[in-house]
């Protein structure tokens, strides 16, 4: 099995986006660091400068979660919210995905289907995330606002590197 | 001939605009037509393609061959520093990935033990 040392991401089709991620842990802590708020809340946070006020997960078929994030300056915020319809312990959650771009803008369609699996093999637990946005279109818009993000980031690190040119 | 330091200029200038931004990140999915890029935007197309002046002035997309379709394509060249837009998306994932790993790790210690520094 590889181990995916870094996130790895691919597209499998026209309207997916494929993340991978290994973990040295078992899949029963990942899958709980996952759909635990408290501890979402400690890792899922956004962009530097970046926190998660809001981060409510009811864990079952038809639960609901709402997701919020806000920047320090609380000057900017968006989220996500869904539903989960497939929960599978430890190694399945699939779940509905509605983007909400609060004051940060960019358009993510008509929501997503996002299926997380969780493999585990000698102690490490491999992470896929499939997130289906339903159209071409829809996905290619929503890797343009999440790489937006994204960039803000690496943008500024990019800045640093080309003054030292 | 533009100096090194023009075409940087350039290149900031063109780059500091989200929409810009966005514009080639979806471009790094493959070639795409001034009505394809302007509809998930939300944008006129002359806003658009005020945009893609922009970008062809600095060198960032060209005009691909399908005359009719005039598709604009990423040049990666200028974008040597800030190339490979699907490394951004992952490296916002990957910023999350690290902190969850950290967290695993936490959780994996015996409560007694103090924590050890992360490197």
């Amino acid at each position: 099995m590889t181990f995916y040392e870094k996130a790895h991401v691919s597209t499998p089709s026209d309207r997916e986006v494929k993340v991978v991620r290994s973990f040295k842990a078992p899949r029963d802590l990942v899958f709980k660091a996952y759909t635990t708020p408290e501890l979402v809340k400690r890792w899922m946070l956004g962009p530097p400068g970046w926190e998660m006020p809001v981060c409510e997960m009811d864990v079952r078929v038809g639960g609901k979660y709402r997701w919020r994030w806000r920047s320090n300056d609380a000057a900017q915020e968006f989220g996500f919210h869904g539903e989960f319809t497939e929960v599978s312990a430890p190694a399945k959650l699939v779940s509905t995905e509605y983007f909400d771009p609060g004051s940060v803008g960019g358009d993510m369609g008509e929501g997503a289907l996002i299926t997380v699996e969780f493999s585990e093999d000698k102690g490490v637990t491999t992470l896929t995330s499939t997130m289906d946005f339903g159209t071409k279109r829809a996905r290619d818009a929503a890797v343009a606002t999440g790489m937006t993000d994204g960039m803000e980031m690496s943008y500024q690190l990019l800045d640093g590197v080309l003054a030292k040119r | 001939m533009p100096t090194a330091e023009d075409r940087l200029d350039q290149t900031f200038m063109a780059l500091a605009d989200p929409t810009r931004r966005a514009i080639l990140a979806r471009l790094a999915l493959g070639e795409a037509t001034v009505t394809e890029l302007a509809e998930p935007f939300n944008i006129s197309q002359p806003a658009i393609s005020k945009h893609l002046k922009i970008l062809e002035r600095a060198q960032l997309i060209s005009v691909g061959q399908d005359a009719q379709r005039r598709p604009r394509k990423l040049v990666a060249q200028p974008l040597a520093e800030a190339n490979a837009w699907l490394e951004r998306y992952r490296d916002a994932w990957e910023a999350s990935f690290e902190r969850l790993e950290d967290l695993l790790d936490e959780l994996q210690r015996p409560a007694s033990r103090p924590k050890p520094k992360r490197k």
